[in-house]
C-alpha cells in the first residue's frame, strides 16, 4: 500500500509507468459494452432463422422495406432542400426580421416527431379543426389528401427534422471565405451559379452530416409512422417484440434497420469524401449577405416565417389550447398523474445524464493516456450507438439482459430457493445502460472537445509549481472541462427525455414516462390528456437550442 | 563548487529513431544567466523538458544543487525538483484570477504569507492593482509578466525560460527582455533560457551555449561565441558571417584580403583553411581609387550594411552607421582588424 502511494505521482504522470494493467481491462470493458447491443444484433443476422424470415416476407416485411426506403428517401430530400435553402437565405441575405429567425428555426428541434405527428394528426385529419372548417365554413364538397398516411409522416418528419441540415449548412456557409465569393463575382459568375458552384460544393460535408443525422432520426422513429399507420421497419421490431414476443424475429428486423443505418453512414461518408475541399487560411466571416429590399425582402420573410409557423408556432398553439383545456378542469387525480410521470421522466433522465458523462469522462481521460492512436480509436468506438436506432440498441440489449436475469434467477432459485426477480430487465439498470449506449457520443464528444481545448502546458505549469495528481484533477482540469462536462449532461438528459423507442423496449412494466404517456395517450386519440406532458417535453428540448444559441453568440 | 549548481553530464535523449540530444555536458552556476541557443530542431527545447523533469533521459545525468534529480534509472518528478518555468504560451490558468495564478504555487503555506509573497512578486513585475483580473484581460506582456511571477512565487532552484518572448512584438520583446533580466537578477535566481534568437541570448545571459543537431557546439560568454566560435556552424548561426579561403604558413593566415597572426594557435595539418570575417572587423573609406566596390547596401536603420566586392572576385560584407551611408557603386578601401583570428578546415 505504501509502495502505491509511493509510486502514485510518477506512476500516474508518467507514461512509461502508468498501471496500465487495470486502466486497460476497465477501458475495454467500457467500450466493450456499449459496442454489445450492435455486436449482439449483428451476430444474430449470421444465423438467420429461415422459418421466421418467410414469415416475416409473406406478411408484412415487402412493405415495411418499401416504407422504410420511401420516407428514408423522401425525408432526406426534405430536409436537404428545406435546412439548405432557409441556411443560405439567413447566411446569404439581409431581409426583415432575419437575425431573429436565425434562431426561431432551430426551434422546431424542441418537438419530437411522436409529439409533432399526433398534433398534425389531430389538426388535418378528416374530423380535425382545418377540414372541419372548409367542409362547414366555406363549403367545400372536394376530398383532401389523406393525413393518415406516407405523405402525411413525410411531411411531419421533415418538419421536425430539416433544422439539423438547417444547422449545419448554416455553419457550413458561414465557415466559407469571402474572398472565394468575391474571387466568384469578379469571374462574372451569377448568385444562383455561385450557390451552386461555390457555397454549395463548400459546405457539402456539414450539408452531408445534417442530412445523414435527420436521416437516422428516420429510421429510428417508430411512433410517427405508426400514427401515419405506415409501418417501417423500426415498427416493425416492436410489433415484432410486443405482438408476438419473439425476441428473435425482433432482433433479425433489428439486424435489418442496423443495416439501414450503415447505409446512410456509407453514403454520408462518400458524400464528405471523393474531394477535399480546403479552405483558405484566413478570417472566415462568410459571405457578405446581400441586402434584400421592399417585396423580395418580405417573400424572404415570409419563406422564413412560413416554415416556423408550420414546424412549430401551429403546433405548439395547438398544444397550448389543449393545455388550457386540461388545467382549466384538472382533478387532484390527473395532478398526481402527471407529477409522477414527470418525476420519472426527470429522474431517469438525470440518472443516465449523469452515467453517461461519467463514463464518457471515463473514457475520454483514459484513452489520453495512450501514447498511439489506437486508445484513441477505441473511445471513438464507443461513440458507434448514435448512429444505432434507439429500437435495435434496446433489442441488443434486451436479448443479453434477459438471458442474465434468467441466469441469476435460476442460480438462486437453485442454490438458495429465493427469487431475486428480474434485475437488469425489470429494474432501471437496462434501461439506463441502453441510453448511455445511444447517447454516448454527445456526452463524449462535449467531453473530449473540452479536453482537447486544455493547453497542455497548462497542466505542466502546475506540476512545475509542485501540484500533484489530485491538485491538478481537481484545481486544474476539473474546472476547466466543467463547461463540457454539464453542455454533455445537459443534452443527454433532454435528449433521453425525448427518446422513446428504447423507453418502450426496455422499460421496467409499467414505467411511465412523460414520452410513454404521450405516445400511448396520443395512440387512443385523447388529446387533452397528452397537452400538458407533451408541453413539458417540447419545453425542456428547448433547453438543448438555447444552449446552442448561447454558444454560438460566444464563439 | 558555485560552477556547478545545474550539472548535465553526458545527457543524452533518444526518442525511436532520432537523436534529439546527443551527449553533451553543461554546467550553470548559482545565480547565472544561461542561454541555450540554437536553431529549432537543435534539441535545446529538449534539453530543458530533460532538467525540468518532463522528459526521462536515456543515458548521463542531470543533478541540481548538488542532488542527482535524473538518470536513466532514477527520477525526481517534475513537482519535487523546485524548478520554475516559463513556457511560450505563459499556459496560465485562464479560470484563476492574477492573485490566484500567482499563489498556485504558494500551495500549503499560511494565508498571510501567500498574500504578503504575491504581493511582493506583484509589485517586483509590476502588476500591483492587477491581482483580480483574469488572464483573458491582460495584454501579451501582461501575460509574461504573470508568468514570470507565478514561477518565481515558490522561490525555485532553477528558473527555465522556454523562448519567453517569441509571442510578443519587437518593441515590447525588447523592453520586457530587459525588464525581465532585472527582476531575475534582483530574486538572484540561476536561469536557463532556451531561444533561437541570438540577439536575446547575447543581451540576457551571461553564457550561452550552443546547439546543433542534438550536440553542443560551444559554450562560452556572449562575446566568446561571437568573436572566437568554435565551430564553423556557430560562426555561421550566431551573427553574419563571410568566409574567405585561406592557407596557414606558419604563425600566419594568408588570404587574398590580408596576412593575419594564428593567435589561435591551432596546430592544423591542413593548410587549407576558411577564415571568417565578421562584417564589423571590417571597416571602408571612400576613395575612387580603392581596391573594392559597393556592389549592394541594405540599411538597417542605424546601421547599414554594405556588399562589397574585392578583386579576384571576393564578397564580404562590412557594417557601418547608417547617417552617412555611401552609395551602391562607390570604390572603397577596405581594411579588416580582426581581435580574433578565427577560420576552420575547407569542409569536404
Amino acid at each position: 500500500m505504501i509502495r502505491l502511494f509511493q509510486k502514485l505521482p510518477l506512476s500516474f504522470f508518467d507514461k512509461d509507468k502508468r498501471p496500465y494493467g487495470l486502466l486497460s481491462i476497465l477501458m475495454f470493458a467500457a467500450v466493450g459494452l456499449t459496442l454489445l447491443p450492435a455486436i449482439v444484433v449483428a451476430s444474430s443476422l449470421f444465423e438467420p432463422s429461415f422459418e421466421v424470415w418467410a414469415h416475416l416476407w409473406d406478411t408484412i416485411l415487402p412493405q415495411m422495406l418499401l416504407n422504410t426506403f420511401t420516407l428514408l428517401i423522401s425525408v432526406s430530400v426534405g430536409t436537404l432542400v428545406i435546412g439548405t435553402t432557409l441556411a443560405w437565405l439567413v447566411t446569404a441575405y439581409e431581409f426583415p426580421g432575419k437575425k431573429t429567425f436565425k434562431w426561431l428555426l432551430v426551434l422546431p428541434m424542441a418537438i419530437p416527431a411522436y409529439v409533432m405527428g399526433f398534433l398534425y394528426m389531430s389538426m388535418f385529419d378528416f374530423a380535425g379543426p382545418f377540414q372541419t372548417f372548409f367542409r362547414n365554413t366555406v363549403g367545400w364538397q372536394g376530398t383532401f389528401p389523406q393525413i393518415r398516411s406516407g405523405f402525411g409522416a413525410i411531411v411531419v418528419m421533415t418538419l421536425v427534422l430539416y433544422p439539423y441540415v438547417y444547422m449545419l449548412a448554416k455553419a457550413g456557409f458561414e465557415g466559407q471565405s469571402a474572398s472565394a465569393f468575391e474571387a466568384a463575382k469578379v469571374l462574372g459568375a451569377s448568385k444562383l451559379k455561385t450557390f451552386f458552384k461555390v457555397a454549395l460544393p463548400l459546405a457539402r460535408p456539414s450539408i452531408a452530416a445534417g442530412v445523414a443525422l435527420a436521416a437516422m432520426e428516420t429510421l429510428a422513429d417508430f411512433a410517427t409512422v405508426r400514427y401515419f399507420n405506415f409501418p417501417t421497419v423500426a415498427d416493425g421490431i416492436l410489433r415484432v417484440w410486443h405482438g408476438l414476443m419473439d425476441l428473435g424475429a425482433a432482433s433479425e428486423m433489428a439486424g435489418m434497420l442496423a443495416f439501414f443505418s450503415l447505409l446512410v453512414l456509407l453514403s454520408e461518408q462518400r458524400l464528405r469524401s471523393g474531394k477535399a475541399y480546403h479552405q483558405t487560411k484566413g478570417k472566415n466571416q462568410g459571405v457578405p449577405p446581400i441586402f434584400l429590399s421592399g417585396s423580395k425582402g418580405l417573400i424572404a420573410s415570409f419563406i422564413c416565417g412560413t416554415v416556423f409557423f408550420a414546424a412549430f408556432g401551429l403546433p405548439v398553439l395547438q398544444l397550448l389550447y389543449w393545455a388550457i383545456l386540461e388545467i382549466s378542469e384538472i382533478t387532484p387525480h390527473a395532478l398526481a398523474v402527471y407529477g409522477r410521470l414527470a418525476f420519472r421522466s426527470l429522474s431517469v433522465s438525470a440518472i443516465a445524464a449523469f452515467f453517461t458523462v461519467f463514463v464518457a469522462l471515463f473514457i475520454a481521460s483514459i484513452s489520453r493516456l495512450g501514447t498511439g492512436k489506437f486508445s484513441r480509436y477505441l473511445a471513438k468506438a464507443s461513440t458507434v450507438g448514435y448512429s444505432i436506432p434507439g429500437a435495435v440498441i434496446g433489442v441488443g440489449i434486451l436479448i443479453p439482459l434477459s438471458a442474465l436475469d434468467r441466469y441469476i434467477i435460476n442460480i438462486a432459485g437453485n442454490l438458495w430457493g429465493i427469487d431475486l426477480g428480474l434485475i437488469f430487465t425489470g429494474s432501471l439498470i437496462g434501461l439506463v445502460y441502453a441510453y448511455v449506449v445511444r447517447f454516448m457520443a454527445i456526452a463524449y464528444g462535449s467531453v473530449d472537445s473540452s479536453m482537447d481545448k486544455i493547453p497542455p502546458n497548462t497542466v505542466l505549469a502546475a506540476r512545475m509549481l509542485g501540484a500533484n495528481a489530485f491538485r491538478i484533477i481537481f484545481k486544474i482540469k476539473l474546472p476547466l472541462i466543467l463547461p463540457g462536462i454539464i453542455a454533455g449532461a445537459v443534452l443527454v438528459f433532454v435528449d433521453v427525455m425525448k427518446e422513446l423507442p428504447i423507453t418502450v423496449v426496455l422499460r421496467p412494466m409499467s414505467y411511465d414516462t412523460l414520452a410513454i404517456w404521450v405516445w400511448q395517450m396520443a395512440a387512443e386519440s385523447l388529446w387533452t390528456d397528452t397537452a400538458l406532458p407533451a408541453l413539458a417535453i417540447v419545453l425542456v428540448g428547448i433547453l438543448p437550442v438555447w444552449i446552442l444559441m448561447r454558444k454560438s453568440k460566444n464563439d | 563548487m558555485s560552477n556547478d549548481f545545474v550539472v548535465l553530464k553526458g545527457i543524452v535523449k533518444r526518442y525511436k529513431d532520432i537523436t534529439a540530444v546527443n551527449d553533451f555536458d553543461i554546467n550553470v552556476s548559482k545565480g547565472e544567466f544561461f542561454s541555450l541557443l540554437g536553431p529549432s530542431g537543435c534539441g535545446k527545447t529538449t534539453t530543458l523538458r530533460l532538467i525540468a523533469g518532463l522528459d526521462c533521459l536515456s543515458g548521463g545525468s542531470i543533478s541540481i544543487d548538488g542532488r542527482l534529480v535524473s538518470d536513466p534509472t532514477f527520477f525526481i518528478p517534475p513537482e519535487k525538483r523546485e524548478i520554475g518555468i516559463v513556457f511560450q504560451d505563459y499556459a496560465l490558468f485562464p479560470h484563476m484570477t492574477v492573485f490566484e495564478n500567482v499563489a498556485f504555487g504558494l500551495y500549503g503555506q499560511k494565508k498571510n504569507q501567500v498574500k504578503n509573497r504575491v504581493n511582493e512578486l506583484l509589485f517586483l513585475t509590476g502588476l500591483n492593482g492587477m491581482d483580480k483580473k483574469y488572464p483573458h484581460e491582460l495584454s501579451g506582456g501582461q501575460r509574461q509578466r504573470v508568468a514570470l511571477a507565478r514561477s518565481l512565487a515558490p522561490a525555485p532552484k532553477v528558473m527555465l525560460l522556454d523562448e519567453p518572448f517569441s509571442n510578443l512584438d519587437a518593441e515590447l520583446r525588447e523592453s520586457l527582455r530587459n525588464e525581465t533580466k532585472q527582476i531575475l537578477k534582483k530574486s538572484d535566481t540561476t536561469v536557463i533560457l532556451v531561444t533561437h534568437d541570438q540577439e536575446e541570448a547575447f543581451s540576457l545571459s551571461d553564457k550561452v551555449g550552443v546547439l546543433n543537431e542534438g550536440k553542443l557546439e560551444q559554450v562560452g560568454t556572449p562575446y566568446e561565441v561571437y568573436h572566437n566560435p568554435s565551430s564553423r556552424f556557430v560562426a555561421d548561426f550566431v551573427g553574419k558571417a563571410d568566409f574567405v579561403a585561406a592557407i596557414t604558413e606558419g604563425d600566419y593566415v594568408v588570404s587574398k584580403v590580408g596576412r593575419f597572426q594564428n593567435n589561435k594557435n591551432y596546430c592544423l595539418n591542413v593548410s587549407n583553411v576558411e577564415l571568417m570575417i565578421r562584417p564589423d572587423d571590417v571597416t571602408i573609406e571612400a576613395d575612387s581609387n580603392g581596391e573594392a566596390i559597393i556592389e549592394d547596401m541594405l540599411f538597417l536603420g542605424s546601421d547599414v550594411l554594405y556588399k562589397l566586392r574585392l578583386a579576384d572576385n571576393i564578397t564580404i560584407h562590412s557594417i557601418g552607421l547608417s547617417a552617412f551611408p555611401l552609395a551602391k557603386g562607390t570604390r572603397v578601401n577596405v581594411s579588416i582588424h580582426m581581435p580574433h583570428t578565427v577560420f576552420f578546415p575547407v569542409s569536404e
